[in-house]
């Protein structure tokens, strides 16, 4: 829907003119295409959410670790091999039994590209960024987030250089499960703080 | 400038929509576009000295709202190229080069794009401390900032110094006139002080800000 939504007004030939403006610099020696194909195999196949996950099940199986993330998240977060672009500055929010955190960027599309990948469609749509802040609790719901009233809701607007994760909260039964297969329960959306991450056994998130 | 991407608050602008195991790039043209803004950046060096988010919010509102993201991203690619001209609107419409317009060469960094990104290693005095209020300075420039309008005019508290940043604002022709380095902060504003009485009296909103847009309360 949000697809058909962003596209179905964008010129039919914009396809088109990309594919001239790139054939123009390639043959001005502007960039190269093999670049520009590495570029793209990066990000839709190399630097993504689950680099996020590995983070947060990190977090929940090494206290120290969690400490360490918390006080300084981009250092914790290069001790597993990820930063540079739009996360050279992070910091980690963490979730609690009476603390929920999203995160948004009214004014753009600011997102910790090293642990997350580029943001979805929705992070950057207009009732994201309008919403976010003024009405949290109705953006939550229409994903199916319903935080009683006694928790609070802290929204982190992404306005300067420093760039947000939310560590959810663990979900119950999963003391026998390994960090790795942790990792596989954590979501995209429960690190923006749209979601929760759901417990293995029952279904239901924490 | 009090532009339509500064739309924290606003009211009417649909649902958020998300979509079911969405795909990086919808389309292939989408990560052409994002790789080729990577890839020419160089070339806009010593040329360009404008901000690429100034040049999005300066896209017409309805335009704005019209256009999927990429096609924004793309329009302020092709804009910026020619303008430089390192590209001519006729090389766009035949998708070949010119053999008569001369190589573009790479130039050095001029003075005016030495702006730095990320935090700076400056000695400054921070102006502001933790747990200290400040209230958002009241204030409606024409170029880019970072001072979300919901934010102006609004008592807040700092809870965190994240060093000394540059300064990203422009003038209102885009141009950005130097460093600027300034302490960032996170400020809290509770919903209710943003808000008003039908917002939550649990909740808050945390904004990055540079000092200047910062006064004392």
């Amino acid at each position: 829907m949000a697809d058909d939504h962003e596209h179905q007004t964008v010129p039919s030939d914009i396809a088109l003119r990309v594919k001239a403006l790139e054939s123009v610099l390639v043959e001005k020696e502007m960039v190269d295409r093999a670049e520009l194909d590495a570029v793209v195999d990066t990000y839709e196949n190399r630097i993504g959410p689950r680099n996020g996950a590995r983070v947060v099940a990190r977090a929940w199986t090494d206290p120290v670790y969690k400490a360490r993330l918390l006080a300084n998240a981009t250092e914790a977060i290069a001790e597993l091999g990820y930063g540079g672009a739009q996360g050279e500055h992070m910091v980690v929010v963490e979730n609690a039994p009476k603390v929920h955190n999203l995160v948004v960027c009214t004014l753009c599309s600011c997102y910790p590209w090293p642990t997350l990948g580029l943001p979805p469609v929705w992070y950057k749509s207009a009732g994201y960024r309008s919403r976010a802040v003024i009405d949290p609790r109705g953006v939550l719901r229409e994903f199916g987030l319903e935080p009683p009233d006694d928790v609070e809701i802290r929204v982190w607007d992404s306005t300067a250089e420093i760039r947000y994760l939310v560590l959810p909260e663990r979900p119950a039964d999963t003391e026998h499960l390994t960090e790795a297969e942790l990792a596989e329960l954590v979501t995209r959306d429960s690190m923006i703080g749209v979601a929760t991450v759901a417990s293995p056994r029952t279904g239901d998130a924490a | 400038m009090n532009g339509v991407h500064d739309m924290g608050g606003m009211h009417g602008l649909g649902p958020v929509g998300p979509e079911p195991r969405e795909p990086v790039f919808h389309e292939p043209w989408e990560g052409r576009v994002f790789a080729l803004r990577a890839r020419t950046a160089r070339w806009l060096r010593g040329r360009d000295m404008g901000s690429h988010r100034f040049e999005l919010e300066r896209i017409a509102a309805a335009d704005y709202l019209r256009m999927s993201y990429y096609a924004r991203w793309f329009t302020v690619l092709v804009d910026r190229l020619l303008r430089c001209g390192l590209i001519a609107t006729r090389e766009l419409e035949r998708g070949a080069a010119d053999a008569g317009r001369p190589q573009p060469t790479l130039l050095p960094p001029s003075a005016g794009d030495q702006v730095s990104g990320g935090r700076l290693d400056v000695a400054l005095t921070p102006r502001f401390r933790p747990a200290q209020p400040v209230r958002a300075r009241n204030m409606h420039p024409r170029g880019h900032t970072r001072l979300p309008r919901y934010a102006r005019g609004k008592l807040g508290t700092v809870v965190r110094t994240h060093g000394i940043f540059a300064l990203q604002d422009t003038d209102e022709t885009g141009q950005r006139l130097g460093d600027y380095p300034q302490h960032v902060y996170t400020v809290r504003f509770t919903a209710r002080e943003l808000w008003g009485d039908q917002a939550s009296d649990r909740d808050s909103v945390y904004v990055d800000l540079w000092e200047g847009y910062l006064e004392p309360a």
